[in-house]
């Protein structure tokens, strides 16, 4: 397996930085920064009330350490939970957005720009701490369809927030998400009215910039009755030696018969062979389906992050509701992913389908963990899980999880898993028929996750099999 | 009528696992030949057909192969299958999600674009693909199901067939595509040999069996004995092999 490995290693494409001035808040950790923060955001009470209970409950929790990964202690008082480009620009002309930011994202493949903009796609694009622009805002809000940056929210649209923010993924849900809550800076809110089907992908990328920073972003997305929406996520980040802490909170909430889809590409800086540097992505992601017939469904597409901590989950209150979630996760050099999924039935016929892909190269370790939980009221219920694991060397592991809860014996539960190991055989064989290397394992791993890239939007899965070929770089020879 | 020299293999040695299983292979192939290589098990019929190929796990120890005048051990495998040299595997592997079709196309595409051709879109490629599929007595079916996945063993010989007549290479070494075969599938598959047979390529055949011999005429038939070439001569030698079996072409051992 040695030749397979040997190739050099390529460089991660998106580790530039950009060299703009910024608003840093003094690394550390209180009340004052707290203040200090929902201050620069110009919030109104009960949201810094919000985050300082969120905070006084952090104190008294304690980091988790449960999952299958391992990294040195994080010390919390050395991260700034706050850096924004120093001109905020106005958010209604783009002709103020410092041309260093526009620069940063047309670079990244999200021109925000009028006449570059992606067809089809409205996008929130989010720099360090703060979002620089929103595209296609006006075309949206025709339909009644508010999306904007989620400070802007709390601002605008108080009510909303104030009955949802906090509804699928409490204050106090973990040591994460407590911390999020205290701190968040941006992130994207979406809500779209009873029965609108959302015309445009809403997508949010995230850029982290600035150094000893962490980013926190909060996202909330409202599908009322009968509406459909699908939103996409992706980031990156520079190559820095220092890791950076990045732990996100997602709150999906779908109400009778809407349909949330959400997609994710996730490729934050993945250290480098030696396992220096890198993002920590200790993320929680959480949808409701409070409604009969709702639908939400997870697709996630992790390249990226030093360490990767994140269970897409789906809470199926309301009867008939379904829930999905769709994962490649790719751990190359020394990268650890802990991700898998919560699927809990609670209402009658609630059904969910799980289907994980796990890919490791390299000294990669990735660990699918799993709950299904089907709770006594949730007559009919049924389950489908697959988890597939693909090793590439012979240096790295994949791990299983699947926990299963069942109270209810009217039940069907289907669990599927398999391991495979691309072998020099399968790659000889391709190369043999004129197909470079690179070209062998794409088609190999491109293959191995066709079920899931079949589920994200086009424009993603173009961008999803193109990364995939560039994490993968450098494992096969 | 001779042809020009395609393949020239000159005291070939060859270790796999650090064993040495090629002990001094010479070969030469012309083009419009076909060549059938013949041998009792573990004579290094197998190896021989890897080594041209490039496989990784197998060690050139000693001698030389030229391909078309060039340096053949210098060539990477891919480099080698973009210059029209094509092994017909023994055990065709498998490619979960990935169709028959879309293999196929990147295969002849990777090749045109070698030869500074411009790459065939699916459309064009299909077509191309539908008189092909004939030739093997095959369905549209077969191309959007994955590369060798579920195929059984009959199936997958005969995809490495469908592989051949696409790619239409210069010289094809087809390492045992006739075993594991029903009658009828080995005639197909011969028939498919012979329909490809031009003036400018050849083919190498390394077969356990006479059977398939009676559908394609061997110009030179080769006895692989204990990783040598022991003994060459036409279609009767297969014949006589057939009859007496391997025993009597063995070399008595060489003396020091």
């Amino acid at each position: 397996m040695t030749s397979i490995e040997a190739q050099v290693l390529q460089p991660y494409k998106y580790g530039f930085v950009t060299d703009i001035e910024a608003d840093v808040v003094p690394p550390g950790l209180s009340e004052d920064v707290i203040r200090l923060i929902s201050a620069k955001k110009g919030e109104p009470a009960w949201m810094l009330e919000w985050r300082l209970k969120a905070y006084r409950n952090w104190l008294k929790m304690a980091e988790p350490h449960w999952s299958n990964v391992t990294y040195g202690p994080i010390d919390y008082q050395a991260i700034s939970y706050y850096a924004a480009p120093k001109q905020r620009p106005a958010l209604e002309s783009l002709e103020q957005v410092d041309p260093k930011l526009l620069e940063t994202f047309a670079k990244l493949g999200i021109p925000i720009e009028e006449r570059k903009r992606l067809a089809g796609v409205a996008v929130d694009a989010v720099f360090d701490s703060v979002s620089v622009a929103t595209t296609f805002r006006e075309t949206l809000a025709k339909q009644g369809i508010i999306f904007c940056a989620i400070s802007e929210a709390i601002r605008e649209h108080p009510e909303l927030v104030q009955q949802y923010l906090g509804s699928v993924v409490p204050y106090n849900d973990n040591f994460f998400a407590a911390l999020n809550s205290a701190v968040f800076t941006d992130g994207s809110f979406a809500y779209i009215p009873k029965g609108v089907r959302c015309p445009l992908e809403l997508s949010t990328y995230f850029r982290i910039n600035a150094s000893s920073t962490g980013q926190f972003e909060r996202t909330l997305i409202i599908a009322d009755a009968g509406s459909y929406v699908s939103y996409l996520e992706g980031c990156s980040a520079p190559v820095r030696d220092e890791n950076q802490l990045h732990a996100a909170v997602v709150e999906l909430v779908a109400l009778d018969a809407a349909t949330i889809k959400y997609s994710t590409i996730q490729n934050w800086y993945p250290g480098d062979e030696a396992g220096r540097g890198g993002i920590y992505n200790f993320v929680t992601k959480r949808g409701a389906c409070r409604g009969q017939n709702s639908k939400i469904s997870w697709t996630q597409v992790e390249t990226g992050s030093a360490i990767t901590w994140k269970y897409p989950g789906c809470i199926l209150q309301g009867d008939n509701s379904i829930g999905e979630f769709y994962s490649v996760a790719v751990t190359n050099q020394r990268q650890q992913a802990d991700t898998g999924t919560k699927m809990i039935h609670m209402g009658k016929n609630t059904r969910s389908t799980i289907v994980s892909k796990g890919i490791s190269a390299g000294h990669g370790q990735n660990t699918y963990r799993g709950l299904v939980k089907i709770l006594k009221g949730a007559e009919h219920a049924r389950n489908y899980s697959q988890c597939d694991s693909m090793l590439i060397g012979d240096q790295c592991g994949a791990h299983t999880f699947p926990y299963i809860d069942v109270r209810n014996s009217t039940a069907i539960m289907e669990h599927e898993a398999s391991t495979s190991k691309i072998g020099e055989d399968q790659i000889f064989y391709a190369k043999q028929r004129g197909l470079s290397a690179e070209d062998a394992v794409s088609m190999i791993v491109n293959g191995f996750c066709k079920e899931v890239f079949k589920e994200l939007p086009m424009e993603f899965a173009v961008e999803a099999q193109r990364l995939l070929g560039i994490s993968l770089e450098g494992s096969v020879g | 009528m001779t042809g020009n020299v395609l393949l020239q293999i000159e005291n070939l040695h060859a270790t796999v696992e650090g064993r040495e299983v090629l002990r001094g292979v010479d070969l030469v192939v012309r083009t419009g030949e076909v060549h059938a290589i013949m041998g009792p098990n573990g004579s290094g019929k197998s190896t021989l057909a890897q080594v041209l190929g490039g496989h990784p796990a197998y060690t050139v120890t000693a001698g030389s192969i030229r391909y078309e005048g060039k340096d053949l051990l210098a060539l990477k495998p891919e480099e080698r299958a973009r210059e029209g040299l094509f092994l017909a595997f023994q055990y065709p592997v498998a490619i979960r999600g990935i169709t028959n079709a879309y293999f196929l196309r990147s295969a002849v595409n990777a090749i045109r674009k070698h030869r500074g051709e411009e790459e065939l879109g699916p459309v064009e490629f299909m077509d191309a693909l539908e008189e092909k599929l004939k030739l093997i007595g095959w369905d549209d079916s077969y191309l959007n199901r994955p590369v060798n996945d579920g195929f059984s063993g009959g199936e997958k010989k005969r995809n490495e067939i469908l592989q051949l007549a696409v790619l239409e290479p210069k010289l094809a070494i087809l390492d045992e595509t006739d075993s594991g075969l029903d009658i009828d599938a080995v005639k197909t598959v011969a028939q498919t040999v012979e329909k490809l047979r031009r003036p400018d390529n050849a083919t190498v055949l390394v077969t356990h069996y006479y059977r398939i011999l009676t559908h394609i005429q061997p110009d030179i038939v080769h006895v692989l004995s204990a990783g040598r070439i022991v003994k060459s001569g036409g279609k009767e030698l297969a014949l006589e092999l057939e009859e007496r079996g391997y025993d009597w072409t063995r070399e008595p051992a060489p003396v020091a």
